[in-house]
């Protein structure tokens, strides 16, 4: 494949998990999503967001960081650092933590944009450090047969998918 | 690119439908929406104008069952195919795992097919993708139409590489599933091969 995956392990989600219960309980807020630039969620944690429908969320997400990405180029700037769209209860705060990965806080009136726009920052630098062992993982990963539950698929499996 | 979550047990790919405009791709994911058994889709998302024209993307997370031990993800997307939305068919290239064509077999589309072609190979090519590699098949739809060109003459002007191609009326369903397997067949023997 002429690209590269992006891929997650135990240790490293359980890190993610941890960091995304911290801000969204130092931030007061409602959830925190962890969504990769195209549109994949990675983690996510909250209360009462069962009506929340996070695949849409998260590739609408990416959709949406995309095209204000191509708007910041539009106007000579590289990015915008963060989005945030305020509602009548409930608002978003999306901010970049490196180039693959976005960070979503969905807060209402018991935060503020300050408080989160805060606590996103320290989440952010501690989520580079997890994608920087995730990477670092990944490159030293063996490779060759048996690295890899893929290495043994067959025709049959991919048929039984369809059946 | 695919998201591979060993933590989960879930491979997430990502297919682009492309092709120029009113060609039917949001017509294939709304089959496919239609038919796939609820407890195996998401939502269908269509960001479209008034005139139900695709505005940014349609989407549609289907997941097809498990393949050695992980839960197989398909993340479904088409692009506007309006000549003056490029800026949105360049992000939501970004990533894909696997391309469908589909062509229009009108006479009178044959032009605007070859021109979204050409368009699709430049806008990969920024990606750093080429036609030529990625997963991609072509579908030939609307071949219920009373001008609808021979398929042989409509390979010989759009067929980039020897690639698996379909005949297809996506209203009624003739051949959307068959092209979506056949790219997904590209995509996980893909993997395959990276591991």
């Amino acid at each position: 494949m002429p690209f590269t995956d992006t891929v997650m392990f135990e240790e490293q989600l359980g890190e993610i998990n941890a960091i995304l219960t911290r801000l969204r309980s130092d931030s007061s807020a409602r959830g925190a999503f962890l969504i990769d630039r195209n549109g994949q969620q990675i983690a996510s944690t909250g209360e009462d967001l069962d009506a929340i429908d996070s695949t849409a969320l998260a590739s609408l997400t990416a959709g949406n960081v995309a095209s204000t990405d191509a708007i910041a180029k539009l106007i000579g700037e590289r990015e915008f650092l963060a989005l945030v769209h305020e509602g009548d209860k409930d608002s978003l705060h999306i901010s970049m933590v490196n180039d693959r990965i976005i960070l979503l806080v969905l807060f209402d009136e018991r935060s503020s944009l300050g408080l989160v726009r805060l606590r996103v920052r320290k989440a952010a630098a501690d989520l580079v450090e997890v994608f920087q062992s995730i990477d670092r993982r990944q490159s030293e990963r063996p490779q060759g047969a048996g690295a890899s539950p893929f290495a043994e698929i067959t025709d049959d499996d991919i048929d039984s998918l369809f059946a | 690119m695919t998201f591979i979550n060993y933590a989960s047990r879930e491979i997430n790919c990502k297919i682009v439908y492309y092709g120029p405009g009113l060609c039917g791709k949001t017509t294939n994911l709304q089959w496919i929406y239609d038919k796939v058994n609820p407890n195996a889709k998401g939502k269908l998302i269509s960001l479209a104008t008034e005139t139900e024209r695709t505005l940014f993307f349609d989407f549609l997370p289907l997941e097809l069952g498990t393949i050695r031990g992980f839960k197989t993800r398909f993340h479904l997307y088409t692009v506007p195919g309006q000549v003056f939305y490029d800026a949105s068919r360049k992000l939501i290239l970004k990533g894909a795992d696997g391309v469908i064509f589909v062509a229009d077999s009108q006479l009178a589309r044959m032009d605007a097919n070859v021109e979204s072609l050409r368009n699709l190979s430049d806008n990969l090519k920024l990606q750093a993708l080429d036609l030529r590699t990625i997963p991609y098949v072509l579908q030939l739809n609307k071949r219920d139409m009373p001008d609808a060109v021979p398929v042989d003459r409509m390979l010989k002007r759009l067929r980039v590489r020897n690639e698996d191609y379909f005949e297809a009326v996506a209203p009624k369903g003739i051949g959307v599933f068959e092209t979506l397997k056949a790219a997904a067949r590209q995509v996980l023997v893909g993997l395959k091969k990276a591991s």
